[in-house]
């Protein structure tokens, strides 16, 4: 081991190079075992696993709901269940969706998991919190499952007054689950923002930080501003409905706009909790396959954090024809489409990006380009909504609802299993099949387009959304969307089936399998309990694919525990040697 | 283009809803070129610049400043030329002419009603003169409702405890759908109504024929006239006449027959019953149904209550 001489403004640090285990003995699957090792773990491993396991549970209750929906719309008025039961499960669809699947599936579930490692750390920085925000997701979850049973809800995801003032069912409860996982939400961004700020690796500068970590610190933001009033408006909806307080109900003095600007003022940018840390995946990917530094960095890191501002100051975009000033709706509408602008950014960034790559079409990347394609069509349609005057005629019809299915399932689940495919691997140690998984992907992009692509002509020729009967005219859209629900069902059916089948007879994954640059992939595959032996140090940025691998590897020479060592240090190396400035 | 037009959007049928859609194609076409443009190069660098050996290594390329200016700002700048047009539109369609001709409108689970300047009144269809603006003032007896003209283009909500206001011109005679767009529980999708465009002259008689209001009993008998206010009233939305199940319980020989209520209690359906039920509908629940009815009191006079009641007791 050699050692850089050192002038007087720069300190030495001795490296060695840590090659990840090809066939670990100890992973953090064997270290600890046994219900009670999952039930108690303090491993962001191990709870990002629990949360994967949890939103994959109601993703498809939220599905099954989907198809029924879809099955009932076969024909106008009554195919096979009543009106009241059908305002049911579209009102549950969406709650489910969102805030049991959409809202936790990248942050808690991915980003648990690979957010530690990607900063060369043993752990976020709160572990029992990090546990406590599980329980309080699942808390929720079971006071919302308690709602269905007992009742259900009617009201639509959106809980507008005074409807939801007024109507029977569960309301209250159920607002009281969403409530409670609300603070699981505040939870994990307050981890996530402590974690990026003071774990990271030496020499983990932040102009080094991987884009998923910037794009999950951006999220943090918006989680922990946002969802404080999301709660309050609920606790308000509660107030009234219990006690009979005049807020947003006019029959006892109230107001059923002003809940429309506090539910907004949360639902906006909770649409950007679900979609910027899609963002991050995505430059990870694009980036690894295609052997490629990220083109514009900046640009993208700081779209991200511009998206969780201005996103804040668009809800009454969602108003235009509530009856809001005509002044208001200008200003919203103009923000709106400053909010368009970063997004756009990103696009033509990753574009980029593969320019003079070695671009390697595995499933990972076929996922993102699915959601290039979808989220393209999602945010451009965002702009026709945008515009005030076709906002007028679009608003609360089939548009919107193919619009926001584009953005959210389109985009992020796209994104999110362009991730869980690229980081499956690393998670379970085994291999998926890439034939099924290709043949996955290609039905869940045919299967979505032929739902929701009608359903943009469908709206344009004026079918409201929520209509459990409609006019025979829009009788062929209907049964084409409904079969493309089928199909899309069957894509994920798939993904269900290999990926837990690879988990018993799956390859073993090599540490590194798609040869990215990423710290992650610097340990074995599974990572042990603690994530690196060593402590990692990081000389060059993540997407430097024109340096050599060994360069990325390297670790203090001296066994620490990884603490009290200073990260916004440049660092720089002529191989196993590191200069700190 | 034609048929493209068609198939996208409903026939324009006032004065202003062409300005919407050209924006519409506006944005869309250009959207379209951009997406086909995006595709088109991602395609073509996936296939010039696939992985040809394990060993490839890719240039240090991490950023080009002019380029981020260039697809930061021609976006920024076709975005606020559709912000712009898009405002415009918008303004033209708030800005009520002066000599609009007013209807009231009042939405309620689920039926639009109108009420025009003579006292006349309909429910469901809402009767306008052509080739002349109409200004309708609405608001709501209960929830959110929100009153929606595909072929109008036009959408505003309806919000109880406040008045909205809708304005519109349309040039040629005939019928529009009208959808309500804001859900409102069990009924929401069959909250349609109509609007029907009358020539001047036309809509001038239809208006001093339904002066008063209500319909016209001479000629009629009570049990003829109450069919036809239950018709205007949009009872059937929730009520059948055959005996099949909705929303609220069937008339099908209803009358005379013993009502099992939620509470326990049955009572028997008579003359006193029925007119309770229209006036108080919370006052007695039929097991088996929700809570849902508004009261029509205020809505509905003694003598139009009459008149349904004796049509109920014709559905034997």
């Amino acid at each position: 081991m050699d050692t850089a001489d050192a002038s007087s403004n720069l300190k030495k640090i001795q490296v060695e190079r840590f090659k990840p285990e090809s066939d670990p003995d100890e992973t953090y699957f064997t270290e600890e075992t046994g219900i009670w090792s999952w039930l108690t773990t303090v491993d962001h491993k191990k709870i990002g696993i629990m949360y994967l396991a949890s939103i994959t549970f109601f993703f498809f209750i939220g599905g099954l709901m989907a198809l029924l929906v879809r099955t009932e719309l076969w024909t106008p008025a009554k195919t096979f269940i009543e009106a009241n039961t059908y305002n049911q499960l579209f009102t549950l669809h969406g709650a489910i969706m969102i805030f049991l699947f959409l809202v936790p599936s990248v942050p808690a579930a991915l980003g648990n998991f690979i957010l530690p490692m990607q900063l060369g750390a043993k752990d976020v920085a709160f572990p029992r919190l990090n546990l406590l925000s599980y329980y309080l997701y699942l808390a929720g979850a079971g006071i919302a499952v308690f709602a269905i049973l007992n009742g259900g809800i009617d009201t639509g995801w959106t809980f507008y007054t005074p409807y939801s003032s007024s109507t029977g069912g569960a309301v209250t409860t159920m607002t009281f689950g969403v409530f409670v996982i609300g603070f699981s939400s505040i939870l994990t961004g307050v981890n996530f923002i402590t974690t990026i700020h003071k774990m990271r690796a030496p020499g983990l500068t932040w102009d080094k930080l991987p884009l998923f970590c910037w794009g999950l610190y951006a999220t943090s933001i918006i989680q922990i501003l946002a969802t404080p009033v999301l709660a309050i408006t609920l606790a308000l909806v509660a107030m009234e409905r219990i006690l009979g307080i005049g807020i947003f109900d006019p029959a006892l003095g109230g107001d059923p706009v002003l809940y429309q600007h506090f539910f907004w003022f949360y639902s906006h940018p909770a649409v950007y909790i679900m979609i910027v840390p899609g963002f991050g995946v995505v430059s990870e990917i694009i980036t690894t396959f295609s052997r490629k530094h990220i083109f514009g960095y900046w640009a993208i890191a700081l779209s991200s954090l511009a998206i969780a501002f201005i996103g804040f100051l668009v809800w009454g975009h969602h108003m235009f024809v509530s009856g809001q000033a005509s002044l208001a709706s200008m200003v919203f509408s103009f923000l709106t489409f400053l909010v368009g602008i970063p997004t756009g950014i990103k696009m033509f960034n990753w574009t980029a990006t593969l320019y003079k790559g070695s671009i390697d079409l595995k499933s990972p990347l076929w996922y993102i380009f699915g959601f290039f394609f979808l989220f393209l069509v999602g945010g451009l349609t965002g702009i026709v909504l945008g515009s005030i005057a076709l906002d007028v005629h679009l608003h609360d019809t089939y548009y919107v609802v193919a619009h926001f299915h584009f953005v959210m399932v389109g985009g992020m689940v796209m994104a999110f299993l362009a991730g869980l495919h690229y980081w499956w691997p690393k998670i379970t140690g085994k291999m998926y099949n890439e034939t099924m998984a290709n043949i996955a992907c290609a039905t869940i992009f045919i299967g979505f387009n032929v739902t929701f692509l009608p359903q943009f002509v469908m709206g344009s020729q004026g079918m409201p959304r929520r209509y459990f009967n409609y006019i025979e005219q829009f009788q062929p859209f209907h049964q084409i969307s409904t079969i493309g629900s089928y199909i899309l069902g069957l894509g994920f059916v798939m993904v269900f089936y290999y990926l837990v089948k690879s988990i018993f007879r799956g390859e073993k994954a090599p540490a590194n399998p798609w040869g990215s640059r990423a710290l992650e992939w610097q340990v074995a595959s599974p990572p042990p309990l603690h994530n690196f032996h060593h402590t990692p140090v990081i000389v060059n940025g993540p997407y430097d694919y024109h340096k050599p691998m060994d360069e990325f590897q390297l670790g203090l020479a001296d066994s620490g525990n990884g603490h009290g060592h200073e990260s916004d240090v440049e660092l720089k190396t002529d191989g196993n040697t590191v200069e700190a400035e | 283009m034609d048929w493209l037009n068609d198939l996208f959007l409903p026939p324009a049928k006032s004065t202003l809803a062409h300005q919407t859609d050209t924006l519409f194609w506006f944005v869309h076409l250009s959207s379209l070129a951009l997406t086909v443009g995006l595709i088109a190069v991602i395609i073509y660098f996936v296939y010039k610049y696939r992985r040809q050996s394990e060993d490839e290594v890719t240039p240090l390329i991490t950023h080009n400043n002019k380029l981020e200016v260039t697809w930061s700002v021609i976006p920024l700048v076709l975005v606020l030329i559709v912000f712009g047009w898009g405002y415009q539109v918008f303004m033209n369609q708030q800005v009520v002419p002066d000599d609009a001709y007013e209807v009231t409108v009042n939405a309620q689970k689920w039926i639009w009603q109108f009420q025009y300047e003579n006292g006349a009144r309909s429910t469901g269809k809402l009767h306008v003169p052509a080739d002349r603006p109409v200004k309708l003032v609405m608001s709501s007896n209960d929830v959110i409702h929100s009153f929606y003209v595909p072929a109008f283009r036009l959408k505003q909500d309806v919000v109880p405890g406040r008045y909205t206001e809708m304005w519109f011109n349309v040039p040629e005679p005939g019928k529009s759908i009208i959808y309500c767009t804001e859900y409102c529980g069990t009924g929401h999708s069959d909250m349609l109504g109509e609007v029907i465009v009358h020539e001047q002259s036309e809509f001038e008689d239809w208006l001093a024929e339904n002066s008063g209001g209500g319909s016209k009993p001479e000629d009629l008998a009570p049990a003829e006239w109450g069919e036809q206010l239950t018709q205007e009233y949009a009872c059937q939305t929730c009520h059948s006449i055959d005996g099949s199940q909705m929303t609220g319980p069937t008339w099908k020989g209803k009358f005379g027959s013993q009502q099992q209520l939620a509470n326990g209690n049955s009572v028997e359906v008579n003359e006193n019953y029925i007119r309770e039920s229209i006036l108080e509908p919370n006052a007695k629940i039929v097991e088996g149904y929700p809570a849902v009815m508004n009261t029509y009191q205020g809505q509905l006079n003694d003598e139009q209550i009459n008149a349904i009641i004796e049509y109920i007791k014709t559905l034997k």
